[in-house]
């Protein structure tokens, strides 16, 4: 039993459940960390990251074989052959969608913080406070000056690149200098400025790439590869950044191939004792304990493990009470945009790739907007010329068509938007009791979908982009909009949200689970409202905020 | 960025298409074949003074690993079918078959086989739009559109696309658009071309 125990849990490797083992290790806690999936190496295990693009045998195309291996990972754009094995095998982790749900999930060391689009924006109160002043399901039980020492926290360990733009709807941070806005978007910038009378801003995209060196880590170098995995470090993954932290203290033990099963939990000391565990490669169940325990298995598996836990105890799992477990599952819609042709910029280039473009932060329903919705959206794109891959309508084979096609192309813009999807309690997972994966585990069950406040949004996200591509000056604008199945915005959350209530929430204001205050969950599960702004680095601060207080709880002898 | 090129990639929906692996294990392009493709793919993409062309950069080789290992056996029979068609093609114009061609025939064979292609994709086109516009009811409620399924894409333009995908993703490709494989900064407003 001794070499099974030690101080700290934690379920997961992903972004949160890096920083989990970041912080905790580095507070003197011997901590285990638990993957569920095979180790994965910085650099060494970086298939194509480190190899010339020409040597993917079927240059990014995936084969029939994975076609069929992962159906869910090809309704989007992430289907590419470079990082196929990084997703998870569909085949043998199937789950259940009883409305359509795209759950990307990548099961190895790091999770899905090698993969993920490094956008990290902070939150501001008009998207703490939008629950309460809307009368919205339940409020959120901190605001911003609660976690913005958080924020400066992690940024200053992540790196986040940025510009400080003093919008008070989407907060400046402790920025590395910005990624540049090339010409053509520094001309719209300017424009829709003018035009909106400084009420909407196309700005530097804020993402976790250093654009200077920080200790360990060299600055990015803009290949625009970064999730074949980047063997500068140049952007933040738990391998890059706080995996080596963790291991330099001396106090992590990582286990791969590690299924948490169900955190044990002793009903007359209200607390966890620690958890089982399933090795995927053996089948052999082992037990592992500690003080506290950190659950960051990414948003709807860290509820799947809730489910699955203290079932004698809570017919619907440990964290159960409240009835909101695995309810008002949210996302960010998006899968539209506008795009269009730029004229008059024919003489500049562009040297480089950056791993980032624009954003137009939220303007919806703020200050003057009203709108017939509630909440907002923001946009990602980008101003680039065109590629090979164009099509030249005087040209169709020969010399002068190749020579044509090894020059840049015409100008173009394009942008996509994020919208806020409103916590619904009728949007839920659940374990399917009549579905088993390979492990012989149930599976989870997605009913979840957009609903009017949703889709009245998407007919202004189009609308809007296209109006504002218009007023700038872009010619041949189409708007399009392809549709979007829950979870198809990778920002999964809300199936154990916090509140200040243990009667309608799973978590209270530290992370912690009512039921079991030494578990503490701070992945996405964790959202009380899902704002339109990219998670993730809500995430890292959340998770750095709880575990300084779970230590120090430790201490007192709290829990 | 690839939404903005509104380009898709042969066979990259086929996984909906049912069919069987069946024939992944077979050798599908002889060496013949493989020097064959290179000529029509040479032809597409020649030489010119500024870079070399797809013959160098083995672009036969490369439709033959992604007709085994990425096509549908529906593509993969449209893609067989049109080697034949090809030659037929090249018999009718010129009592020949596309090797023995000189380089102007095989030119003004591709060129014409390249209008026969775009002709091909108006009509597909045109029947699509019925399809478009349930994708389009579907939009309105909400619904995604992922279980679309286009249909096979005419011999040429396979050929074409292969040819260009594979070439300019080679390393004589990346070579000629100035592929610089480590920038180490980014520049959006070089006024010459770097």
């Amino acid at each position: 039993m001794a070499e099974n125990t030690y101080d700290a849990i934690v379920i997961g490797s992903g972004i949160s459940g890096g920083w989990a083992a970041k912080e905790l290790t580095g507070k003197g806690l011997k901590t285990l960390m638990l993957e569920r999936g095979r180790n994965y190496e910085h650099i060494k295990d970086y298939k194509y990251g480190t190899k010339p693009p020409w040597e993917a045998p079927h240059r990014g195309s995936t084969t029939k074989e994975q076609q069929e291996k992962y159906p869910v990972i090809h309704r989007g754009w992430a289907a590419n052959e470079a990082v196929m094995e990084c997703w998870t095998n569909e085949q043998e982790s199937p789950y259940t969608e009883i409305k359509p749900f795209t759950w990307w999930r990548s099961y190895q060391l790091g999770g899905r913080s090698t993969l993920w689009g490094r956008q990290s924006y902070r939150w501001s109160d008009f998207d703490f406070e939008a629950n309460a002043k809307e009368g919205w399901a339940i409020d959120w039980p901190l605001r911003y000056k609660d976690i913005a020492p958080w924020y400066d926290y992690v940024e200053k360990f992540a790196g986040i690149s940025g510009n400080k733009d003093g919008l008070a709807h989407l907060p400046d941070g402790h920025f590395l200098p910005p990624v540049n806005l090339n010409i053509v978007e520094k001309d719209i910038a300017v424009r829709l400025k003018k035009y909106y009378k400084e009420q909407r801003h196309l700005i530097n995209g804020r993402v976790a790439n250093l654009t200077e060196a920080i200790p360990g880590r060299t600055q990015c170098q803009f290949r625009d590869r970064c999730w074949e995995g980047c063997p500068f470090g140049g952007y933040f993954s738990t391998q890059s950044s706080t995996l080596p932290a963790a291991v330099a203290t001396g106090n992590l033990t990582v286990r791969p191939w590690s299924i948490v099963t169900r955190i044990l939990y002793d009903k007359d000391k209200k607390r966890a004792t620690g958890v089982e565990i399933l090795d995927a490669e053996t089948n052999q169940t082992h037990e592992y304990y500690a003080k506290i325990i950190f659950l960051n298995a990414s948003a709807l598996n860290s509820a799947w493990v809730l489910m699955n836990s203290a079932t004698d105890v809570w017919k619907g799992g440990l964290g159960s009470s409240s009835g909101e477990l695995g309810h008002n599952i949210m996302d960010h819609h998006y899968n539209l945009g506008a795009s269009g042709s730029v004229e008059g910029f024919e003489d500049h280039f562009i040297y480089g790739r950056r791993p980032t473009g624009f954003y137009i932060p939220r303007f919806a329903n703020l200050y003057s907007d009203k709108r017939e919705f509630t909440r907002g959206f923001g946009y990602q794109g980008g101003a680039s010329r065109d590629s090979w891959s164009r099509e030249i309508a005087e040209l169709n084979i020969g010399g002068e068509f190749k020579d044509a096609l090894s020059q840049p192309g015409n100008w173009n813009i394009g942008m996509t938007g994020f919208g806020e999807i409103l916590p619904y309690h009728e949007n839920r997972i659940s374990l399917d009791p009549n579905r088993k994966d390979k492990w012989g585990l149930p599976v989870l069950a997605m009913d979840a979908e957009l609903k009017d406040n949703e889709k009245k949004m998407r007919t202004a996200i189009t609308t809007e982009a296209a109006n504002m591509l218009d007023v700038a000056g872009v010619k041949n604008i189409r708007t399009w909009d392809s549709g979007h199945a829950m979870g198809h915005g990778i920002h999964e959350m809300g199936s154990a949200r916090m509140g200040a209530d243990p009667k309608s929430s799973v978590l209270n204001q530290h992370n912690q689970v009512w039921d079991a205050l030494n578990v503490f969950v701070t992945d996405g599960a964790c959202m009380t409202s899902s704002s339109c702004v990219n998670p993730s680095l809500t995430y890292m601060a959340l998770t750095a905020r709880a575990c300084e207080f779970a230590v120090a709880e430790l201490k007192k002898g709290n829990i | 960025m690839a939404i903005l090129l509104g380009s898709t990639v042969i066979g990259a929906d086929l996984f909906l298409s049912g069919c069987t692996n069946e024939h992944t294990q077979q050798i599908l392009l002889s060496d013949t074949q493989i020097g064959y493709l290179n000529e029509v793919a040479e032809t597409i993409l020649p030489k010119t003074a500024a870079s070399d062309g797809a013959k160098a950069a083995n672009v036969g080789l490369f439709m033959k690993t992604m007709v085994k290992d990425c096509y549908s056996d529906e593509e993969r029979k449209v893609f067989f079918s049109g080697l034949d068609e090809l030659e037929k093609a090249s018999e009718k114009a010129y009592g020949k078959g596309f090797i023995s061609c000189n380089a102007q025939e095989r030119r003004k064979l591709l060129i014409a086989l390249d209008a026969e292609a775009k002709d091909y994709r108006k009509k597909n086109d045109l029947l699509q739009q019925k399809e478009a516009e349930r994708q389009k009811s579907s939009q309105a409620s909400g619904k995604p559109n992922y279980l679309k399924k286009t249909p096979p894409a005419h011999y040429f333009a396979m050929i074409k696309q292969l040819t260009l995908l594979g070439y300019f993703t080679s390393e004589t490709g990346y070579a000629s658009i100035g592929y610089v494989q480590v920038p180490g900064r980014y520049d959006g407003d070089v006024t010459h071309q770097v």
